[in-house]
């Protein structure tokens, strides 16, 4: 499978349909996925009848057509489509079918994309390998005994693959971020705020962001300046234009253009900061090694490398898990039985509640539920809910003092390249530590864009992250991509592919 | 001893604007509408569904609140309120708590200051029909009530989502009260201020305000609160005052022979005019309140809250004044129209329209016309008999072209046709005769066919002249002017 860009080139020219690619994408997932099973739910026919729909179209328009038409694209199964079923990765919505589509989707339709099928999750986006979904976990493409992370961990397995060229993740705490980084490819958490969340189903509503995976960041700037913006129906979404100020020029796999490589690739007068706080014990030596070669390489495209400090990263992890926790035992309480979903029947109104909730959510949702409502306690609210929260205006604080100073701040995605399938089975807390450097832009509602800067000894995938200020994606692209003008990461496949 | 009663109020307050606090749902009539034809994904919780505020609902409030005089937050939250029950959709109710829209405002019961503590939007549940296994369908009105109630045995529950999201106002006083009485005069007189700002019926009936009374009592010169009661289900102005009354009592007894009131909700039962326990203290909810992250915190800018003081009515109490003072009615009759607002509207149009008297328009239009209006179903807002019809009549009546009778039965043709009174009584030859010649002609005619009467009158029985003074009327089929009739009788007998 081509990336999102290659597929856009061949589209126009004509050299490829929107049909042949979409088959060829259904190819790819009926020869792959018994091994990889990163999809939950895969709908050729109507993905076929659409493809005809987009190459009749681009027949027949007149005027040039949305650079997304025909192109296929992957939806985590918490987000909504009209038409597929939504599980969530939890049996408590199995068979559910939603009678709307998330916005975010909406307008990648409205740009011509093909949602093909919806993608495998932890359960309601819970965990950090996709091991917590109630469906079976997905395989990491680069080593099938590993972990593709979490919890987006199906959408990124599918680009990684070759199944599709774009793929939809949701973030709370690094479930973009950090598989991306274990499967090679790029990915982007959004500003919060910047995408609607309309449609995707709550974990932690302060939290949460839809955002994409492709292989390049090009291809990620695509799909997402089509889904970003305002919604009317998610008020806490916000109306910020977003505009590329750079030249994404992309580099052709024969002849390279030296000028616009040189155009697109120059970083001078930006500052980089690398927080000291993101370099700690504990992490994978090549990991480090890798993230450090790739600031030098920042570097020498004329990129100012500052050190910043962000003092209190060391509390984003508490701090988050007495925060998502809260939110999500709201936000779950509506999986009751009552409305949708299955129920489970019992003697009385509450006895369908306990038995419905207690037989049909998994473990680490349990937990998660439980500890949000411990800490939304009377009595133990302010000491948990209530400090968290004052103690994350000053994680934020710390991103807007370090952002007064540098453009983007640039740090590994997760302490390890991927894990092995099972490692943490029994240790929620050391599944917890895999989201220590992604949780911070979630708590300060800042971009985070993961994208692949080498392989370890293992021949695993080894991710770094920039962070940008609100609402400054742009930045971060130009990053990315002058980083991917001169480094061939991101174009590598797994052997399985 | 003698106990004093303390008491606070809970009133919600459903606002009945075009659509649903946080989608696009219609707000229907629960009590009519078919079940479930007002909900949509966001109203029923549908997984992924986000809330969006209607801003007619912070209007309406608004209105409310600045009638009562509120200290409006210039920035309110929202906040989650999380408990289970089968008719909240999401299993949590979008309320606030920390920051209400509205702190601090007041009203006055005659000379009584009342304090409002706050008022703060939420949204409405939806409503819950137990079936139990002989197909008896119960309605569940208030979750608490039933919330430790299975099914009965062999039945089932049915959940209707149409009042699911629709916007209500919570306004909550200061335990101010000491009666009952007051306490309904106060539930009244708000029914008047949401009535007189549109916000809704205030049918207490159909459950679109519901007031819930907080009751202690205590020896009286004593500061300390005693331990306090909640009152639930009270469906009408009578059985809130009957239900209060009820609970006093109760209470005063229950300390005087020597038992402690325990902290609970009782609910008021209407067959049985008294409460039973509904909810213990022990059973009361961790709400775990916090606040609502789909929603930005509500910011009222000062330019809102001027246009909604400019766009205030006449309130309640500001009419009342009036009435009393320009029109010199007293309290019963200032306050019923003032109650009745589209009556005491109807009453001043009529005046404005040149009815007459105060005495007279007052007295047909809360008497004859009122019964009319009830009988026939009609309401003075109803369009029915404009005021300026009524007006018409009652010149006819004051100029002495009709008489009081006759103008009753116009009246009643007015209102069956619609046809004006000028009309009617010129069609049916209705018009008062006051003309001399013709009196002094039926006067004598009668006294010549009642000699006798005539003649123990002049014996000095004096009451005989009211017989023969009804003997002219009837002769003049009730067209004559009575007062020349009276005038010209009495000459004659004079003589």
């Amino acid at each position: 499978m081509e990336t999102l860009t290659e597929a856009q080139k061949l589209l126009q020219r004509g050299e490829i349909s929107s049909r042949e690619l979409t088959q060829q994408a259904l190819n790819q997932i009926s020869a792959l996925d018994g091994k990889l099973h990163a999809f939950l739910h895969v709908d050729g026919d109507s993905a076929l009848e659409q493809a005809d729909a987009a190459d009749q179209k681009r027949k027949s328009a007149p005027e040039p057509v949305s650079p997304l038409l025909g192109i296929p694209l992957a939806v985590k199964d918490v987000i909504v489509v009209e038409g597929m079923p939504c599980t969530c990765g939890s049996r408590i919505l199995q068979g559910y079918r939603p009678p709307f589509t998330a916005t975010a989707v909406k307008r990648l339709q409205a740009a011509g994309m093909i949602v093909l099928g919806k993608t495998n999750t932890d359960e309601f986006a819970m965990g950090s390998s996709t091991e917590n979904s109630a469906y079976g976990v997905t395989h990491n493409p680069w080593d099938l005994t590993r972990v593709p992370g979490g919890s987006s961990g199906g959408s990124a397995a599918a680009v990684a693959a070759g199944l599709v060229p774009a793929a939809l993740g949701t973030d709370t705490g690094g479930s973009i971020r950090q598989p991306a980084s274990f499967c090679g490819v790029t990915g982007l958490k959004p500003t919060y705020g910047r995408v609607s969340r309309y449609g995707l189903v709550a974990y932690g509503s302060s939290l949460d962001c839809p955002g994409p995976f492709g292989r390049s960041a090009a291809d990620v700037a695509a799909v997402f300046s089509a889904m970003q913006g305002r919604d009317p129906l998610d008020a806490t979404s916000q109306d910020v234009p977003f505009a590329m100020n750079f030249p994404l020029a992309h580099r052709e796999r024969a002849g390279v253009r030296e000028k616009d490589v040189e155009t697109a690739t120059t970083l001078q007068g930006v500052k980089i900061g690398i927080p000291k706080e993101y370099f700690i014990s504990g992490i994978q030596p090549e990991v480090e090694e890798k993230v450090r070669t790739a600031i030098l390489s920042l570097k020498e495209l004329g990129a100012e490398i500052h050190e910043v400090s962000l003092p209190h990263t060391e509390y984003a992890l508490p701090v988050y898990y007495l925060l998502a926790p809260a939110e999500a035992s709201a936000n779950l309480a509506r999986f009751d039985g009552v409305r949708y979903g299955p129920r489970v029947e019992g003697d009385s109104m509450w006895d369908v509640f306990y038995k419905t909730r207690g037989e049909k959510f998994g473990d680490e949702v349990t937990r998660r539920i439980m500890l949000g409502t411990y800490a939304l306690s009377a009595g133990y609210y302010d000491a948990f809910y209530g400090q968290a929260q004052k103690v994350r205006t000053l994680i934020k604080r710390d991103f807007e003092q370090v952002f007064a100073k540098v453009d983007a701040i640039a740090c590994p995605v997760a302490p390890t390249a991927a894990f092995k399938i099972g490692a943490h089975g029994d240790d929620p807390l050391a599944m917890y530590l895999e989201d220590v450097f992604t949780l911070p832009a979630n708590l300060a509602g800042v971009p985070g864009l993961a994208f692949p800067v080498g392989f370890d000894q293992a021949g695993l995938p080894v991710g770094m992250q920039l962070m940008g200020r609100h609402f400054d994606e742009a930045a971060l692209f130009r990053l990315a991509h002058a980083y991917q003008q001169v480094t061939d990461w991101h174009l590598a496949k797994p052997g399985i592919s | 001893m003698n106990y004093e009663p303390v008491i606070g109020l809970e009133v919600h307050i459903e606002m009945l604007t075009k659509s649903k606090m946080f989608c696009s749902c219609p707000v229907v009539d629960s009590v009519s509408a078919e079940p479930n034809s007002a909900v949509c994904p966001i109203c029923a919780g549908h997984p992924g569904t986000l809330p969006v505020l209607n801003e007619t609902v912070v209007d309406f409030a608004l209105r409310v609140a600045t009638a009562l005089g509120c200290r409006i937050n210039p920035v309110s939250i929202f906040a989650r309120k999380n408990y289970f029950y089968p008719d909240l959709p999401k299993g949590y109710q979008i309320s606030q708590y920390e920051e209400p829209l509205a702190v601090e405002g007041q009203i006055f019961i005659g000379e009584k200051l009342i304090r409002i503590r706050r008022v703060h939007l939420e949204e409405d549940t939806g409503k819950l029909t137990h079936v139990d296994g002989r197909g008896t369908a119960e309605s569940a009105e208030n979750p608490v009530e039933s919330q430790n109630r299975r099914a009965p045995t062999g039945g089932y529950s049915l959940v209707d989502l149409n009042r699911a999201g629709v916007p209500l106002l919570e306004i909550v006083t200061e335990p101010d009260f000491h009666s009952a009485e007051d306490v309904r005069a106060y539930a009244e007189l708000l029914r008047a201020l949401v009535r007189y700002l549109g916000v809704n019926s205030g049918d207490l009936e159909k459950g679109v305000m519901r007031v819930e009374p907080n009751i202690s009592v205590r020896p009286v010169g004593t500061e300390t609160l005693g331990t306090k009661v909640e009152i639930k289900n009270l469906n009408s102005f009578r059985a809130l005052e009957r239900g209060v009354a009820y609970e006093i009592s109760r209470q005063i007894q229950l300390i005087e022979a020597g038992g402690a009131v325990a902290q609970e909700t009782v609910g008021w039962d209407e067959a049985k005019q008294s409460t039973y326990s509904q909810r213990s203290k022990e059973d009361a909810h961790d709400y775990r309140y916090f606040p609502e992250p789909d929603l930005p915190p509500l910011v009222v800018s000062e330019s809102w809250m001027n246009r909604v003081r400019a766009s205030l009515p006449e309130l309640p109490w500001e009419r009342y004044k009036r009435f009393r003072a320009d029109y010199g009615l007293n309290h019963g009759e200032a306050w019923g129209l003032v109650s009745e607002k589209a009556a005491g509207e109807y009453f001043q149009s009529v005046l404005g329209a040149g009815g007459g008297a105060v005495r007279t328009v007052y007295a047909w239009v809360t008497g004859e016309l009122f019964s009319l209006m009830n009988t026939s179903g009609y309401g003075f807002e109803s369009g029915k008999l404009p005021p300026q019809e009524m007006a018409a009549l009652l010149k006819l009546l004051a100029d002495g072209k009709i008489n009081q009778n006759t103008a009753k039965n116009v009246l009643a043709e007015m209102f069956a046709s619609g046809a004006s009174a000028e009309s009617i009584v010129a069609a049916r030859g209705l018009a008062q005769v006051s003309d001399a010649g013709f009196i002094a002609q039926i006067v004598a005619e009668t006294l010549r066919e009642n000699p006798h009467e005539l003649e123990s009158y002049r014996a000095g029985k004096v009451t005989v002249a009211n017989f023969l003074f009804g003997q002219v009327m009837k002769k003049a089929a009730g067209k004559a002017n009575p007062q020349v009739v009276r005038a010209e009788l009495e000459r004659r007998l004079k003589e």
